[in-house]
């Protein structure tokens, strides 16, 4: 199948701003479904409320746009009662790790099937650009003129810490990387994390002077380095690519199976 | 199955109903006083095949249940006052995207945390307005526990029929009690099947397209047509949308199913109301004690009826109008400060002739309570 053929053509222009990371998304996205080569009926795309989750609309999968921060938990609905299908979440950083916390954290606990694709760019951007639980200290944003002094969230050991089988992390500059990494967390059977930095110009990097988007792309290519390279151990102010953690752990909806099981013989 | 003489609480009747009507996908988060429901169907739904998940909160149940709805399967959660607060926003959700649905209500004393093991009814107008926006809802009730099965599997036909969460609003007293019920044969209540489009694959399905009757035939996700569902405005593939025209067609598609439909949704019971001058209205547990009250006074030869509402939304205005006609007393009998009350007077000709007798202490309101309550509306003291 051909990458147009996953997306909904009638639909683009997207919405997105010029220069955003999330466009790179949703084309290693496409590439990466396209080399899995599932069936398009087998896959529902869930997501919530933010610029992110607005990639829902350009797929053509079956697509639940759902409420801010829901995300997971409308697609632990849809795995629990079909596991035969693919559930891919994307969500933003706000989205997932702010008003979807503590549905992120049980969704890892959990370790249902389901594969969260945060696109953390440090901002809530569709409001207009106010400080996320990512930002971290020190950012400028419309709601932390004066510098922000809520500390940030690493996506990557708060999955690892809740228990989520497969967590890794990677950048819009790192798109063949972005695309591997995608591939593997489908596969993975088991709640799946890929965390990707995404460049939002408009409002990240006009509040914190980073330049364009071009610039910060650069930025994201010379302040991350391979986990477990030498690069790495000789500079740990550098943040970490790849995959973090790869186990596996008892997947829910199989252990289910095993309580229909149990109840139908009467235990 | 056979019919079946039982005793169990209410809860378990819920169950029963829910599992006859064709429940499979349940989730919810415990709470006084609903959480037998959850234990109930964690150990019946797996012997089905079904499933139970035990969410990290209620916005999730909510949400998991809508998820689980959009696959094909009958879904409801459970929960009382402060759980339904949470699910406001998922309920929402489910009118705008239209997800059959059940949602149900064990209520308790109120507001906040209130009174976990008091009866209360005091969610009824947060079953019409909690969630934001214009919207239209169906909510049933129930006084015992034949009825509440009956109640239970027409939630779930009207959730099908109408394409939209229904809530079930019990209370305290009815999830708790231990009566006497017969759960019926199989096929003894005639069940709503999903309806399902015929478009075949391939082919344009309109999933928020209705036909000419007004439903809107779904395709199970993971089935053969891919769309989209939002709770922002949409149009007939379900893609966001802020075309006015388009917009306000919604939010009259959404209102008027309903809306249009009162007499089909309405369900009530009427006792001795012919030629009654007081008419009792109640509903839920409270219409327990009122019947016990108008039986003792019919006996007596006095001319007392009761109309008890089994549907308290949409509210069947024109109905207690017409009941209510010839009445020159009319008494709401609930467990609120007046909720059912403020529909009854818009109801009425004479809203000066309808009185309230009420509880609000936790306490089950009881036929002395009514009594005693009717006896100052009377003039006649304590």
């Amino acid at each position: 199948m051909a990458i147009k053929d996953y997306i909904r053509q009638r639909f683009f222009p997207h919405i997105w701003c010029p220069g955003c990371g999330h466009g790179i998304v949703l084309n290693s996205l496409l590439h990466a479904l396209d080399q899995l080569a599932i069936p398009k009926n087998d896959i529902v795309m869930v997501s919530g409320i933010g610029c992110s989750s607005r990639i829902t609309g350009y797929v053509d999968l079956h697509t639940l746009h759902t409420l801010h921060g829901r995300a997971l938990a409308f697609a632990a609905g849809v795995k629990m009662s079909r596991p035969e299908l693919h559930v891919i979440v994307p969500m933003g950083d706000g989205d997932a790790l702010s008003i979807g916390g503590n549905h992120f954290i049980h969704a890892a606990r959990r370790n249902m099937d389901i594969t969260a694709i945060v696109m953390n760019n440090q901002i809530y951007g569709m409001t207009g650009g106010q400080f996320s639980p990512l930002s971290g200290c020190g950012s400028k944003a419309t709601t932390a003129p004066f510098g922000n002094i809520d500390r940030a969230f690493d996506v990557a050991q708060l999955a690892m810490a809740a228990g989520a089988g497969f967590v890794a992390r990677t950048t819009t500059y790192h798109v063949k990387q972005m695309t591997d990494l995608i591939i593997e967390a489908i596969n993975h059977k088991g709640f799946s994390v890929v965390e990707i930095l995404s460049q939002c110009p408009t409002y990240f990097g006009k509040h914190n002077n980073l330049g364009s988007a071009v610039d910060m792309m650069e930025y994201f290519k010379t302040s991350t380095v391979s986990a477990g390279s030498d690069e790495a151990t000789d500079r740990p102010d550098l943040i970490r690519r790849g995959v973090f953690v790869n186990r596996h752990s008892p997947e829910y909806c199989s252990e289910y199976e095993k309580i229909i099981e149990k109840a139908k013989e009467g235990i | 199955m056979t019919e079946t003489l039982a005793f169990m609480q209410g809860n378990e009747v819920c169950v029963e109903a829910a599992m006859y009507a064709g429940l499979d996908f349940f989730a919810g988060y415990p709470i006084t006083p609903s959480t037998e429901i959850a234990e109930h169907l964690a150990r019946r739904l797996p012997t089905i095949g079904g499933k139970y998940i035990q969410m990290e909160d209620e916005i999730a149940s909510v949400c998991a249940i809508i998820g689980a709805s959009l696959t094909g399967h009958k879904v409801m959660t459970a929960t009382s006052g402060p759980g339904f607060s949470l699910m406001q926003e998922g309920l929402g959700f489910a009118i705008m995207a239209e997800i059959p649905c059940v949602i149900v209500n064990v209520q308790r004393g109120g507001p906040s945390t209130g009174l976990p093991t008091g009866p209360g009814q005091g969610d009824v107008l947060q079953a019409r307005w909690g969630t934001h926006g214009d919207h239209a809802i169906i909510a049933l009730t129930a006084s015992n526990h034949q009825d509440l099965f009956t109640m239970t599997v027409e939630a779930f036909n009207l959730a099908e029929t109408y394409r939209t969460p229904v809530i079930l609003l019990l209370d305290e007293v009815l999830g708790h009690m231990r009566e006497r019920v017969v759960l019926p044969e199989k096929n003894a209540i005639p069940l709503v099947q999903r309806l399902r489009t015929s478009v075949k694959a391939g082919v344009d399905y309109r999933p928020y397209l209705p036909r000419d009757d007004g439903r809107l035939p779904m395709s199970d996700f993971g089935g053969e047509h891919r769309y989209n569902v939002t709770g922002l405005y949409h149009d007939m593939w379900g893609f966001p949308t802020t075309n006015p025209k388009i917009v306000h067609g919604l939010i009259r598609h959404l209102t008027d199913k309903i809306r249009n439909n009162v007499k089909e949704i309405t369900r009530y019971k009427e006792y001795y109301l012919e030629d009654a001058r007081t008419i009792f209205i109640s509903y839920g547990s409270s219409a327990r004690s009122a019947l016990h009250v108008v039986n003792n006074r019919k006996a007596r030869g006095e001319r007392v009826g009761l109309l008890e509402l089994q549907s308290l939304w949409p509210f069947p205005y024109s109905l207690v109008a017409e009941k209510c006609d010839h009445a020159r007393l009319i008494v709401v009998v609930e467990m609120n400060m007046g909720q059912v009350l403020l529909q009854v007077k818009r109801a009425v000709s004479h809203p000066d002739r309808v009185m309230l007798a009420n509880r609000l202490d936790g306490v089950f309101i009881s036929p002395t309570d009514i009594q005693n309550i009717l006896r100052l509306i009377q003039g006649k003291g304590v």
